[in-house]
């Protein structure tokens, strides 16, 4: 096939897909379009049988390990761990929206980083929505929180991002030089974050609590807490050991998994469906599909573009250019499209690649401009957050944050 | 007399309690509290742009909109008990600015507490919401002082023009 004909077709599949993962329509699963979108290019030979399985078989692990996190964020709450969470916030906040806030963003930058954005998203806001009911306060400001540090926050670890994964497994860099790399532009993000916010809700954070009944001291659940230190020193003791940190993730996953099964707190179909199944067959069949795009040409095309060297305005475009097409195409396709030319270019481009498609999608909120519009297309319910509101928040923190990350990244390259 | 009593999280106490002593004995009161979506729909639009995934089967447990609904009734009983008088309990969910006119364009007077600046007199003492209340309000209105009013100094002084030389 030709490559130009096989790129275009590539490319239709993978905007046919996104368009389902985004409409999610009832009759057709994103999964099952992502896989009918890979089997169809390797039928008409846009993309070889042996390339397609080694681009699955080189997803395979970071897959693995994606879903040994999800299992553990998933036991981390059948044992109560955001319900104890939501204590700790409400007993540090007080009656002071402020304080709130500065809770909710340490715990959701704190779990963002350990248990990934998914986590924060999923399981954090409604525990963050809930205490500001309590404290009757607007949870907005605060639900705000947690959608943009789950962004901007994801940069530290390599588990923090499905995003960060499939970069790690590109590179050869061990979990602990990723984290020391990432720690100083992930505190630039959200410094940038936490100095925006109190900025554009100083009106809401300003009123004034009645201070109520004091929240009983939290029990935190030590099995959860104790199975997450280990495996973190697990990750952090990987490259001594030499033994990759997939195992350790796959050990904690079991940990706080096989007990539940054994006193029956979570049945083998409950936790079949928590490593979402459904979704990991969509991030392999993407990965055929960008393989095929990527094989055709659209690989030469990133080269074109994209600056390739360590130097600083080099990491800047980088990150500018990534959070651009992150915007545009949603992170995920867009890490599968970048990361293979930067991860080639060294640690440098490919950390600065991070930070675009990590905290870029904080622009338009939903993650991608597709989704963005579909959402107002379909007027579902967008008609009471102003588009406004969030495009203008959007403005005030990703350029920043962009800035501010990619600058102390190439600072701590120095080092 | 029908009249309808906006509560909102930080004032309610004293809304409730100025309407007890200035609505008349006889008054038709509805105390009204409406719960913002905003946030509700943010939190759903940052789960939407997680692409791919599917809500897990627990999430449906513990929507949002369940948590909001009872805080809001909570609220409402609350500010029924303080109001120590017989009154329908309405809570709406929406725009809070449109949903309080609406419920208002049935009723002969609103009873409402400014959400601004509460340190000094003056247009900044009303936040946007209830400023749009008082803008569009289609009955009369009673608007309180969530604490005692601030002093007249906090008006600022009238400019003076500059001193201009004498004319002939």
């Amino acid at each position: 096939m030709a490559d130009a004909l096989a790129l275009a077709l590539a490319l239709v599949v993978l905007a046919a897909t996104l368009g389902v993962a985004v409409a999610r329509p009832p009759y057709l699963s994103e999964a099952l379009a992502a896989c009918g979108g890979a089997i169809l290019l390797v039928i008409v030979g846009a993309v070889g049988l042996s390339a397609a399985g080694a681009a699955v078989r080189d997803l395979g692990p970071t897959v693995g390990f994606l879903a040994a996190m999800l299992l553990i964020a998933e036991g981390c709450r059948r044992e109560g761990l955001f319900d104890a969470v939501g204590a700790v916030m409400a007993r540090g906040a007080g009656a002071s929206p402020r304080r709130l806030l500065a809770f909710a963003f340490v715990i959701a930058a704190a779990v963002t980083a350990v248990l990934s954005l998914d986590a924060t998203i999923v399981l954090l806001t409604p525990v963050v929505f809930a205490t500001a009911a309590r404290m009757r306060t607007h949870a907005k400001p605060h639900v705000y929180a947690c959608a943009h540090l789950a962004n901007s926050a994801s940069l530290l670890l390599p588990v923090s991002n499905l995003t960060n994964l499939l970069a790690f497994h590109a590179i050869k860099l061990s979990f602990t030089r990723f984290a020391a790399l990432m720690v100083l532009p992930t505190i630039a993000a959200v410094g940038v974050e936490w100095v925006a916010f109190r900025h554009f809700f100083a009106v809401d954070l300003q009123r004034p609590r009645k201070a109520g009944t004091r929240p009983a001291r939290p029990e935190l659940p030590r099995f959860a807490v104790a199975v997450l230190a280990l495996t973190l020193a697990g990750f952090a003791l990987s490259s001594v050991v030499g033994i990759q940190p997939v195992w350790f993730a796959a050990a904690g996953a079991g940990a706080i998994t096989v007990p539940a099964l054994i006193r029956r707190a979570a049945t083998p179909l409950e936790l079949v469906r928590g490593t979402e199944p459904g979704f990991l067959t969509f991030v392999l069949g993407l990965g055929v599909i960008v393989q095929a795009a990527s094989g055709n040409g659209l690989d030469t095309a990133v080269r074109a573009v994209l600056p390739t060297s360590g130097s600083l305005p080099d990491l800047l475009a980088i990150a500018a250019l990534s959070a651009i097409l992150a915007n545009l195409v949603n992170n995920l396709p867009a890490t599968l499209m970048l990361v293979p030319v930067t991860a080639a270019a060294g640690t440098g481009p490919v950390l600065a690649t991070l930070i675009g498609v990590n905290v870029g999608p904080n622009l338009t909120y939903v993650g991608s401009l597709a989704t963005l519009l579909w959402r107002r297309v379909l007027h579902t319910e967008d008609t009471d957050v102003e588009l406004g509101e969030f495009l203008r928040l959007g403005a005030l923190t990703v350029p920043a944050g962009l800035v501010a990350a990619t600058v102390l990244l190439w600072l701590a390259l120095q080092a | 007399m029908r009249a309808l009593v906006w509560i909102i999280e930080d004032t309610w106490e004293a809304t409730v309690t100025e309407a007890a002593v200035f609505l008349p004995r006889d008054a038709d009161i509805t105390l009204l509290h409406v719960a913002s979506t905003e946030a509700e729909t943010l939190a759903t639009a940052a789960r939407h742009g997680l692409l791919g995934r599917q809500p897990p089967a627990h999430a449906a447990a513990e929507p949002l909109r369940a948590i909001s609904d009872q805080a809001a009734q909570q609220l409402l009983a609350e500010a029924h008990t303080r109001l120590g008088r017989p009154a329908t309990l309405q809570a709406r969910r929406g725009r809070v600015e449109h949903e309080v006119v609406a419920a208002a364009a049935s009723m002969d007077i609103l009873v409402l507490a400014r959400d601004g600046d509460r340190a000094r007199l003056g247009p900044r003492s009303l936040g946007p919401t209830a400023r749009f209340v008082v803008d569009h309000a289609p009955c009369r209105i009673l608007l309180i002082w969530p604490d005692v009013a601030p002093a007249l100094t906090t008006i600022p002084p009238p400019r003076v023009p500059p001193p201009r030389p004498p004319t002939r």
